[in-house]
């Protein structure tokens, strides 16, 4: 085992040293810490490199199947359950340390000068340190509470993040949702944790996914079930539906925090959890056997993509419609795990973040240079691919490969998951795969048109009629310029057009599972042929070509039939309401899920309160004043004026003694408590004896 | 000896301790009086760890867990006090009597 | 029939006396009309406690008694005392208006159910004050290696909650 193979703790260790050290030192350091952070990713950077070139030494030096390398240490004990720390290298994990560490750093240089200034510049650059090194401590854990932690990590700095500027209070909540949404699934991990726990006595996940593989388990069912709960925590990380509702609203964090946690962290988590346990998933939903058309993994992914896609169409703003991209493309990597393409979808996995990161710093470049820090496309942008040459190539490039051109990367990871759907008997994938990316054509054709093409408006106008005004500084430009050209050629890893299969090699081993047919297999690969991209290229054609068609006449200059249709067209306005509204989702949520049950919970809760259990209080005071006035009316005639005082005073004083049981007193309720536990325990007594 | 020696002392100090909680109305003089609660169940965890110190080869739970409700009386008189202080801070008292905002 | 050697004489006079001293003390706590006094003896309740520990072979925990309890549970004690300007003689405004009535009651009424449970449940089953089982370091060696081992998480969920508590106490009492 090589060094770096053996040391790949260090990948993580280094961010999460840097973040201790910001967090303390930060402020009094020269540039407030972001050279720690920038220097932490950097050899992070090239320890995963190393550890990448190991691991593919390692592929290439032997002809059978590669083992992981493993380097371990126990962690703590509980009973005969021992917990380790430690390192877990393979495939998966050796592309994914490099893709998170080469991100955060461009992101981390990008951030230097985007975020220059901020008032909690050094909290921020902390922040984004940590969130690193809690992505690359998830990615290398040997076992599923290392995995936790590093998740929950995670969710703990993207909520510091998105928050970043909390004082406006649409941003706080924006972290409060993202954080809370996420949580919701996260339940679904820790079940799901406990339940692999129970079914195969260990946490080790190199242990857990041979046993799947091998059947050596008890209860299939169990596994299902373990595979739902697990997979539900992946829809609330990943933002599936119906759980995405977090995402779009993660905008409100600064453009760098969405770059980064839509490109190759966060979001990520929920895909590479599913590739990591893939035996599992794939024993445990049955995926793959003869007849199967659907199965949770890749229904959800399925709705994910199309729902997202609809739902980019609306956005005004750029990074919602680049977030609800985002989304659609982790529904195609749900999609590609769904249907037993394993390697097209963390390749796709691969090659997304790096055209979904060069986007949104594109868009972070033109908002922070050109529109005043404005995102909305319609009111401060257009006509800025003259001004800025540097950030339109980037885009059109990374565009090139989101909406999978020919040739670029993006082709050769999406039309891999269309591909391995249609070879695989999803027919109904394959037709969602297609009419997504023809869906994927036109929104980012929109979204182009407005951004850098037409007549420059608002902030984007001043900017425009400049003189002096030039592209983005180099922190900006450098990393758009690397993104953009890896976004067009990291496709090249894995080309079956060319019969390259390099990435496929490297990562096979992680699958889990033999590659052929039967139960407990997955399948092949399927062969590049033409005849079955052609049906999706001519819908990313024809995708470009309605959506330009509309562009233009819809946000062109002159006048068109077609400008403000929406409002005038009923059936086309409901449509547009819709979309707009997020498929009344979060009204879903907000008015049916809160309104809905939790409040009458409490209304029943207070009803009860106020009227049985007052009721009950007042009736008995009432009842006892009552008897006083009864006999106080009747008896008290006849007899001595010590009884009838004596029976007044019984009366006030039994409403008086039943009163205080609402009283508020503390005394009271711990007298209740404390006797009703005495009575509840003389009646367990009596019964008993 | 017999464990019921201890377990009875527990019972009384547990029903001294109810009572106080029930009959005072200065809330340090109640804290004390939880005090004196948790104090019992620490002697019968201790006892029942006595009980099955010979017999069981793991044992020792009793006083694990008697460790651990000292560590947890700790930190609940600490917030408990606090919570007192600011109490007082703001309404010059500390009578629990003054503090019926949760009348129904 | 129980005989002398059976009981362990020395012994259970021992519990007794130092029985004896905690009801007392306890009395004096949910009784006395002097908030100091009350305080005071509760450390006479919580040092009768360590001393019972001592009995029951349990020196650790003795020992923790001591300085947690009457080390720094007291001083807090006091310290609230002291802040919320309690008067330092008698206070005849520290009880319920008839508390006793419904305090005598219940914890009677509590009193006699445990009391019946016990003596039905656990007859004359005795514990052993000496000699047998584990004893001495071994016994220690014994507990820390079960906090560390398998009550490890316990540990940590306590750690957190004295985090919390700490910061909780902080924020609640800080001035402004």
């Amino acid at each position: 085992m090589g060094w770096f193979l053996e040391h790949a703790w260090l990948i993580p260790a280094t961010p999460g040293a840097a973040f201790a050290v910001i967090i303390l030192f930060g402020k009094r350091m020269p540039r407030g810490g972001s050279e720690v952070g920038l220097a932490s990713m950097l050899a992070a950077l090239v320890l995963s490199a190393g550890t990448a070139y190991q691991w593919i030494a390692r592929v290439n030096d032997s002809h059978e199947e590669v083992p992981a390398a493993l380097s371990r240490w126990e962690w703590f004990r509980i009973g005969d359950l021992k917990v380790s720390i430690g390192s877990h290298i393979d495939g998966l994990a050796a592309v994914m340390l490099l893709l998170v560490a080469f991100i955060s750093t461009l992101v981390q240089l990008y951030s230097m000068e985007y975020v220059r200034g901020d008032r909690r510049y050094t909290h921020f650059f902390a922040a984004i340190t940590l969130f690193s090194a809690g992505m690359l401590t998830m990615v290398l854990a040997p076992n599923m509470v290392q995995l936790l932690l590093g998740w929950e990590i995670m969710g703990l700095c993207s909520f510091l993040l998105i928050g970043h500027w909390w004082e406006e209070r649409a941003n706080s909540e924006a972290a409060l949702k993202a954080f809370w949404t996420v949580r919701v699934g996260d339940m679904g991990l820790l079940v799901g944790i406990a339940m692999l726990l129970a079914i195969f006595h260990t946490l080790e996940i190199g242990a857990i996914n041979e046993a799947a593989a091998a059947g050596e388990f008890d209860n299939k069912n169990l596994l299902m079930w373990a595979a739902v709960a697990l997979f539900i925590a992946c829809i609330g990380k990943s933002g599936q539906f119906p759980l995405h509702t977090w995402l779009p609203d993660a905008m409100a964090g600064p453009t760098p925090v969405s770059s980064l946690l839509h490109s190759s962290t966060m979001v990520v988590a929920g895909v590479f959890l599913v590739a990591r346990l893939y035996p599992v998933f794939h024993v445990g939903l049955d995926m793959n056997i003869a007849g199967q058309r659907f199965n949770l993994i890749a229904v959800i992914g399925g709705i994910t993509v199309l729902i997202a896609a609809g739902l980019a169409f609306v956005q005004n703003d750029i990074k919602k419609v680049l977030a609800y991209s985002t989304v659609s493309q982790l529904g195609y990597m749900m999609m590609g795990l769904g249907v037993g393409a394993w390697t097209a979808a963390v390749f796709h996995i691969f090659t997304h973040a790096f055209f979904k990161c060069c986007l949104f710093l594109c868009a972070g470049s033109v908002s922070h240079t050109a529109s005043h820090h404005s995102f909305d496309m319609k009111k401060d942008m257009g006509g800025l691919r003259k001004k800025m040459p540097v950030t339109f190539a980037a885009w059109m490039a990374a565009t090139a490969a989101l909406c999978g051109l020919p040739f670029v990367s993006g082709f050769f990871s999406k039309d891999e998951i269309i591909d391995s759907a249609k070879n695989n008997d999803y027919k109904v994938f394959y037709i969602v795969g297609i009419v997504g990316a023809f869906m994927t054509t036109a929104y980012m054709t929109r979204a182009t048109y407005l951004t850098f093409f037409g007549k420059a408006r608002g902030g984007a106008a001043h900017f425009v009629h400049d003189e002096n005004a030039r592209d983005s500084s180099w922190q900006i430009t450098v990393p758009l310029v690397i993104l953009g050209s890896l976004a067009l050629v990291s496709g090249y890893l894995n080309a079956p057009i060319f019969k390259w299969h390099w990435f496929e090699t490297w990562t096979e081993s992680s699958i889990g599972l033999p590659l052929g047919e039967g139960i407990f297999a997955a399948p092949h690969p399927p062969e590049f042929s033409w005849v079955s991209t052609a049906p999706g290229l001519a819908l990313v054609a024809a995708g470009f070509g309605v959506s330009l068609l509309l562009c233009r006449a819809v946000f062109g200059e002159g006048t068109s039939g077609l400008r403000g249709l929406t409002e005038r067209n009923v059936v086309l306005r409901a449509g547009h309401k819709f979309l707009v509204n997020k498929y009344y989702l979060d009204a879903l949520y907000e008015r049916v899920v809160v309104r809905g049950i939790a409040h009458p919970i409490s209304r029943a809760a207070y009803w009860t309160n106020q009227n049985i259990l007052d009721g009950i209080v007042n009736a008995v005071g009432q009842g006892g004043r009552r008897t006083g006035d009864l006999v106080y009316k009747y008896i008290d005639q006849g007899l001595v004026d010590g009884a009838v005082n004596g029976s007044g005073t019984t009366a006030s004083g039994a409403g008086g003694a039943l009163q205080p049981v609402q009283s508020g007193k503390v005394n009271m309720y711990g007298a209740l408590l404390f006797g009703a536990a005495a009575v509840g325990g003389l009646v367990l007594v009596l019964v008993n004896s | 000896m017999l464990i019921n020696e201890f377990l009875l002392l527990g019972a009384v100090l547990f029903c001294i301790g109810v009572y106080g909680v029930i009959a005072r109305k200065n809330a340090v003089l109640v804290l004390m009086s939880i005090e004196l609660i948790l104090n019992s169940v620490n002697i019968n965890l201790l006892a029942f760890d006595r009980l099955h110190a010979v017999d069981t080869a793991g044992g020792n739970d009793g006083s694990v867990f008697a460790l651990y409700i000292i560590a947890v009386a700790a930190a609940e008189v600490g917030v408990g006090l606090a919570m007192v202080l600011l109490i007082f801070r703001n309404r010059k008292t500390i009578s629990l009597d003054d503090l019926s905002e949760m009348k129904g | 029939m129980l005989f002398a050697a059976d009981i362990e004489v020395a012994q259970t006079i021992g519990f007794g006396i130092i029985a004896a001293f905690m009801i007392a003390g306890a009395l004096n706590v949910v009784l006395s009309k002097n908030v100091v006094h009350a305080a005071l003896s509760l450390v006479m309740v919580m040092a009768g406690a360590a001393a019972q520990y001592l009995l029951l072979a349990a020196e650790f925990v003795a020992v923790t008694q001591v300085l947690v309890y009457i080390g720094a549970v007291m001083v807090l004690f006091l310290f609230g005392v002291m802040l919320t300007r309690a008067k330092l003689g008698k206070d005849t405004d520290l009880n319920n208006d008839k508390g006793w009535a419904f305090g005598l009651p219940i914890s009677v009424l509590l009193l006699g159910v445990m009391g019946y449970v016990l003596l039905d449940g656990f007859k004359d089953t005795k514990i052993s004050g000496s000699g047998e089982g584990r004893i001495g370091s071994a016994a220690n060696v014994l507990l820390s290696d079960r906090i560390f081992s398998t009550y490890a998480l316990p540990f940590w969920a306590l750690s957190f909650v004295l985090l919390a508590a700490v910061i909780g106490a902080i924020v609640l009492a800080r001035k402004d």
